[in-house]
């Protein structure tokens, strides 16, 4: 590279789906005018990457080298950035990230409290590289894994460098990535199939989709690796029928790569061959699971089946398989290229490396990020989440989507990695963390999440199909004022059931939400059910709101914007509300600048 | 049946010579009917059932199987409100109930128009910017009852327009 190009500007903007729904492209194609227009000495280079993670704040431009990043960016600031930073360098105070923890603007990137605890692995390249050229991702150390393998190690000793990492499969359940491939690299079974599981379907994840928008060449290359390994010459990735982006920017990196002689055949004259194709799925929470995958991709109905016989024997279309999740295969690469040793520099025992987690929910700071493993949750929810909305009190995580569990206030200082969320009922899942507050009801957490699963159920086991409806209709009742205590020992006895007697990891992890919540937040079921008042005010038939006289200020406001008028008072004196005429919104619950309305119970 | 005896059967031909005649593009096809009429018609189950040498029931089943596939003709914008666990907790029970009120229809119903379809989803990856509203692939993200409405009526405005 010359001195010439180091020093010539990047424009790098955000063009995830998150920055996109918030305009970015308009914004990118303003630069690229702006930029036509103006007299620059050294014409700066404008990208449209993928996701940087911090989508709440987006769209993000990023300006290289400088380093500096500019958050809510709208067409109108274009012009400015333009003028200020590109040609004067100066940095425009208002469009930098406000650190919620620190109190202040911070100018670099790196600075801010939401990146500085993170390392990047998987997502190394997200938000630094358009993720259409190729020639992008082979600047930043791209396929040069690949060729290591080809021309300097044995298929063994592939398998063997990945065995050494400990890498764990990061879809869920954490098994050894190393020891899959070991397996199916015996079976001298012809043809073998590579699969990616880019299904992502549990609520609140989405890692996978800014995997294979923003770098899909790692994951192309992740998947090629393996098929030297085990023998295998094609591969195929299903990815949501929801995520559309992320199929247009995979499919492209593979025709690409296709063109520039990384896949096909002979690849890079290496004698060996491997191609992929895309297959989309049907909108079908259950196809994510393995068994339920490869159906699909089979073409038929995506029904799991029981895993006696594990698909690394027979899997795709009977043959030897090996599926891996979207983020499992972009951290190959960097692990054949700089060695499992330095991969298990980062992390924990047993748990190497890092994992990205999905930061959503009642959080400041909402977005993708990426941590060694073992990081304590608090830091996720308190540093690099900024803490909660608003600074209302913390209830509860969730994790593993609807098979995981939720994880209360005692449990902050869990280390999280694969062994000790499943040591305390919940599990790692694909890595949405879903962070509620007081205004979360975890009964209808848990309504919520049987209603989901009882859609998604595929109906094969009599257990799933009909014990999750069954503890939906118990859930629904005591949402709605009609429970009796038994129903606790019930749920609880169903949920053992459904566990017990189901075939996938869809049925035997369905019951968790609804058995966590029970174990840590008995009260509030209690609540519901005795004393008949929902203390989140979520559950319309147990809320009431009450003004508390003696802290009402008597504002107005709450009176003002009130959609069904059903509060009364005058100016400077305590209002009142009419629950006859109340809708139970919430709207002044939310509003009140002296917290004096209260929620009470049934009325 | 008047609708479905619009059906262009030449068109979905065309569709379904694009892929070889295996099993395994079963979905794929279906899906590209999907796009191109709104749903999947009857009689051209019938034409891929034959074409991939597959029975009827099959083709059925795989229709009703995957929720990317209706059987029932959708509205010409389709919305999409996000009920997904980030949605949910901050409130997409409340942008439903007013999208709901809107158009006078419930989820998985069209408006009698044929304007609108209004479908829950569980997740559409954009749990960062909760709740999220998509229409006709287009995002919407940190929704409230207002913005519904003011979104909902350009597309109501686009529509008279045309």
């Amino acid at each position: 590279m010359s001195n010439d190009n180091e020093s010539r500007k990047k424009i790098l903007v955000c063009c995830g789906t998150g920055c996109i729904a918030n305009n970015s492209y308009d914004v990118y194609l303003k630069f690229k005018d702006k930029l036509k227009d103006t007299e620059i000495s050294v014409e700066p280079l404008i990208k449209a990457t993928g996701c940087n993670g911090l989508c709440e704040k987006g769209p993000v431009v990023k300006i290289m080298p400088d380093e500096i990043s500019y958050f809510k960016v709208s067409v109108n600031d274009v012009d400015e950035i333009v003028e200020k930073t590109i040609i004067n360098g100066e940095t425009i105070e208002k469009l930098l990230y406000f650190d919620t923890n620190e109190k202040k603007r911070i100018r670099f990137h790196k600075d801010a409290t939401f990146y500085k605890h993170q390392h990047k692995i998987a997502l190394r390249n997200i938000g630094e590289i358009d993720p259409l050229s190729i020639e992008d991702y082979t600047e930043r150390e791209g396929y040069e894994a690949l060729k290591k393998v080809l021309f300097q190690m044995k298929p063994e000793e592939v398998i063997k460098e990945i065995e050494l990492s400990e890498l764990r499969g990061r879809g869920g359940a954490g098994f050894p990535t190393g020891s899959k491939w070991r397996t199916c690299s015996r079976y001298d079974n012809f043809p073998k199939y590579v699969v990616c599981n880019g299904d992502e379907g549990d609520p609140g994840a989405f890692m996978d989709r800014s995997v294979m928008e923003g770098d899909p060449n790692t994951v192309i290359e992740g998947m090629v690796i393996c098929g030297y390994a085990i023998d295998s010459h094609r591969g195929f990735l299903y990815i949501r029928d929801e995520y559309e982006l992320a199929r247009k920017n995979m499919q492209m990196a593979i025709d690409n790569a296709r063109k520039n002689g990384y896949l096909g055949n002979n690849i890079l004259n290496s004698g060996f061959d491997f191609d992929l194709e895309i297959v989309r799925g049907g909108g079908a929470f259950v196809c994510g699971e393995s068994s339920a995958l490869m159906a699909s991709i089979e073409g038929n109905v995506g029904e799991p089946r029981a895993k006696y016989i594990r698909s690394v024997e027979k899997g795709l279309w009977n043959q030897p398989t090996v599926l891996n999740n979207v983020e499992t295969w972009a951290n190959i690469p960097p692990i054949i290229l700089h060695g499992s040793n330095w991969f298990k520099t980062i992390g924990i025992e047993k748990n190497s490396g890092t994992k990205v987690f999905s930061l959503v929910g009642k959080v400041k700071n909402t977005g993708l990020v990426e941590v060694p493993m073992g990081t304590k949750l608090s830091t996720l929810v308190f540093d690099i989440g900024g803490g909660i909305i608003k600074d209302r009190p913390f209830k509860a995580v969730q994790t593993g989507g609807p098979s995981g569990g939720c994880i209360p206030k005692e449990h902050l200082d869990i280390s999280l990695d694969f062994d000790s969320l499943s040591n305390i009922g919940s599990m790692m899942g694909s890595g949405g963390v879903i962070v509620m507050d007081d205004t979360t009801c975890m009964v209808d957490l848990a309504r919520y999440y049987m209603e989901f699963l009882s859609e998604e159920s595929c109906g094969k086991c009599t257990t799933c199909r009909e014990g999750i409806n069954t503890m939906l209709k118990i859930l629904t009742n005591i949402t709605e004022g009609k429970g009796e205590l038994d129903d606790l020992d019930l749920l609880i006895n169903l949920g053992e059931t459904i566990t017990d007697a189901s075939l996938c990891g869809l049925g035997k992890t369905a019951p968790n939400p609804v058995l966590t919540t029970i174990q840590y937040f008995k009260d509030e079921y209690i609540d519901h059910i005795v004393n008949k008042k929902c203390t989140a005010g979520v559950c319309k038939n147990l809320t009431s709101y009450y003004i508390e006289k003696d802290i009402c200020i008597g504002c107005g406001l709450c009176k003002r914007k009130c959609p069904a008028d059903a509060i009364q008072g005058t100016a400077k004196e305590p209002h009142f509300i009419n629950m006859e005429k109340c809708v139970k919104c919430g709207t002044c619950y939310n509003l009140c600048p002296t917290g004096a309305i209260k929620i009470g119970g049934a009325k | 049946m008047n609708v479905e005896s619009n059906i262009d059967v030449r068109k979905a031909i065309e569709i379904i010579n694009k892929y070889p005649n295996e099993k395994r593009y079963t979905l794929a096809i279906l899906q590209d009917v999907q796009k191109e009429f709104g749903f999947i018609p009857s009689e051209i189950m019938g034409v891929v059932s034959e074409y991939l040498s597959l029975p009827l029931s099959d083709i059925y089943s795989i229709a009703t199987f995957y929720k990317a596939l209706s059987l029932k003709a959708k509205g010409k914008n389709i919305i999409k409100v996000c009920n997904g666990t980030a949605c949910h907790i901050r409130g997409s029970n409340k942008l439903m109930e007013e999208v709901t009120e809107l158009l006078n229809i419930s989820p998985g119903e069209t408006t009698d128009d044929g304007l609108f379809s209004i479908e829950i989803v569980n997740c559409l990856g954009a749990c960062a910017l909760a709740p999220v509203m998509v229409i006709n692939g287009k995002y919407y993200g940190s929704m409230t009852k207002e913005k519904a409405k003011t979104i909902i009526d350009e597309y109501k405005g686009a529509s008279v327009n045309e």
